[in-house]
Formats: C-alpha cells, structure tokens, sequence
C-alpha cells in the first residue's frame, strides 16, 4: 500500500478548513450584535466541505504557467440566518445568545477535527519509525 | 488563514463597544450639567455603529465593526424653573440636559457585555489557532 500524501489526512484538512471559515462567519456576526440592519450569517457546512474538497482535490497540479491558480473560497456558501426572534426595529438579526453556543460548538468540532488530524500524523509517524 | 481575521473582526467589535462605553460614562457624568442657554447645554450622545460594507460584499467572510461618528440627541432638553439657581437666565430658568440616566445604564450593561464576549471570542480563537500549532507534536 502507497502512502499517499494527499489523501494520508481524508477529509479532516477540509473540514478544519471549513470550520475555520465558520468561527470567522460567527465571530463577525457578533462583533455587530449591535450593528443596525446587520443580517446574521452562517455557513451551508454540506455545501461548504463539499466546495473545499473540490478545490483542494485539484489545486496541486498546476501543469502549465497560464493554469489558473484556484484558491480556497467555501464563502460561496454562505447564507443569511433565519431569525427566532421578530425584528427590535433596527434591522439586525443577530440573536447574540444561539451565536455564542454556535461559536462555541464550532471551536469544539475544530479541536475534534484537529484531535482526528493529530491521531492521523501519529499513525503515519509510527509507520515511518517502524513502530519503535 | 482565516482564524487570524477572528482577531481583526472581535477587536474592531471591542474597540466600537469601548467608544460606546466611553459616550455613556460622558453622558452619566454629565447628566445634571446645567446651563443658562439651550446651545450651551450638554445632550446626550450616542455612536452610530456600522457593518464594514466592502468587506461584507466581497469574497471575505468576515464583517467587522466601524464607527461611522457620534450623533447628539435631539431629544428635548429638560428646562426648570428656579429663579434661585446661580445659572438661571433672566427669565429664572435653568436647562438640564436630555440625558436619560437609566438608558444609560442599561446601554452601559450592553456594552460592556458584548465587549466581553468579543474578547471570549477572540480568546477561543487563539485557544484554537494555538492549538492548530501544537499539530503533529507529540
């Protein structure tokens, strides 16, 4: 069996990635919990992986110098929250309580993510030492 | 990297929240300044906070806070009769100004509210970028 290098991490370099993007969304929403007409945001995180792993798939073979040179964008798939809660009256729809859970819940599956990444770098350190 | 532009977006929150929070301790101090005129007297003031739109209509993900300026109220000023007082004017009024101490106070929890969660927000994502270095070490 070949060790591939880009697949040794699955799909947990995509979904850091994806998670990282998340946390930025949810900080921005709120840092203006009292920005007047400030729509809250969030990611499709299906959408979101699914974008990632598409781009990141191919953006290592740049085989000619006018190749375009695809950076990352999951922001494609962000999207305006549904309020729980009827409008205050200035137009912001940020519920600053579900954002905090959000944002805390977020951090959590990142550091799940990195645990998964840090088990799958051990693995391979393990087959390179040849277990000693 | 994303997680680096936590730390723009959450401190450009607390330095907005901070402005607010300045506004407020100027206008509870200056609650019962009172003046002989209707321009001289202190009115409450209060920032207008606005969402960065040129970031939040390009590619970036991330929105953070500017202060587009400081408003006064136009709410009317409180004017009392005491002829008594060293300041009023010759028709014995003084004018008090329009701000309202428990709006202030409420505006005062708010702030520094959202200023505290600005800063956990910026703490979890340096606990988690920290971490993201820690990758792969044993």
């Amino acid at each position: 069996m070949a060790i591939s290098l880009d697949k040794a991490f699955g799909i947990h370099q995509h979904a850091l990635l994806v998670r990282s993007e998340r946390a930025e969304v949810l900080a921005s929403n709120i840092a203006n919990a009292d920005t007047p007409g400030y729509k809250s945001k969030d990611l499709n995180f299906a959408d979101a992986l699914a974008n990632a792993q598409k781009q990141s798939g191919n953006s290592m073979k740049k085989t000619h110098e006018k190749h375009y040179d695809l950076s990352i964008n999951v922001n494609s798939s962000s999207q305006f929250r549904n309020p729980i809660q009827p409008d205050t009256g200035d137009g912001n729809s940020v519920d600053v309580q579900v954002e905090r859970n959000l944002f805390m819940q977020n951090s959590m599956e990142y550091q799940t993510s990195l645990r998964f990444l840090n088990g799958k770098i051990q693995a391979l350190n393990k087959a390179l030492n040849g277990g000693q | 990297m994303s997680l680096y532009n936590i730390f723009n977006v959450s401190g450009s929150g607390m330095s907005a929240q901070s402005v607010r929070l300045n506004t407020t301790a100027s206008n509870i101090a200056n609650a019962n300044s009172v003046s002989s005129s209707v321009d001289e007297t202190y009115r409450a003031r209060h920032p207008v906070f606005a969402a960065e739109m040129d970031k939040a209509l390009g590619t970036q993900s991330s929105t953070s806070v500017n202060v587009l300026g400081i408003v006064e109220s136009d709410a009317p000023l409180k004017i009392e009769y005491s002829p008594n007082h060293p300041m009023a004017d010759k028709d014995g009024y003084v004018y008090k100004p329009n701000v309202n101490v428990v709006e202030e106070m409420a505006n005062m929890i708010s702030a520094s509210r959202s200023y505290q969660t600005n800063v956990q927000v910026a703490d979890a994502a340096k606990t988690m970028l920290s971490k993201t270095l820690q990758m792969g070490q044993r």
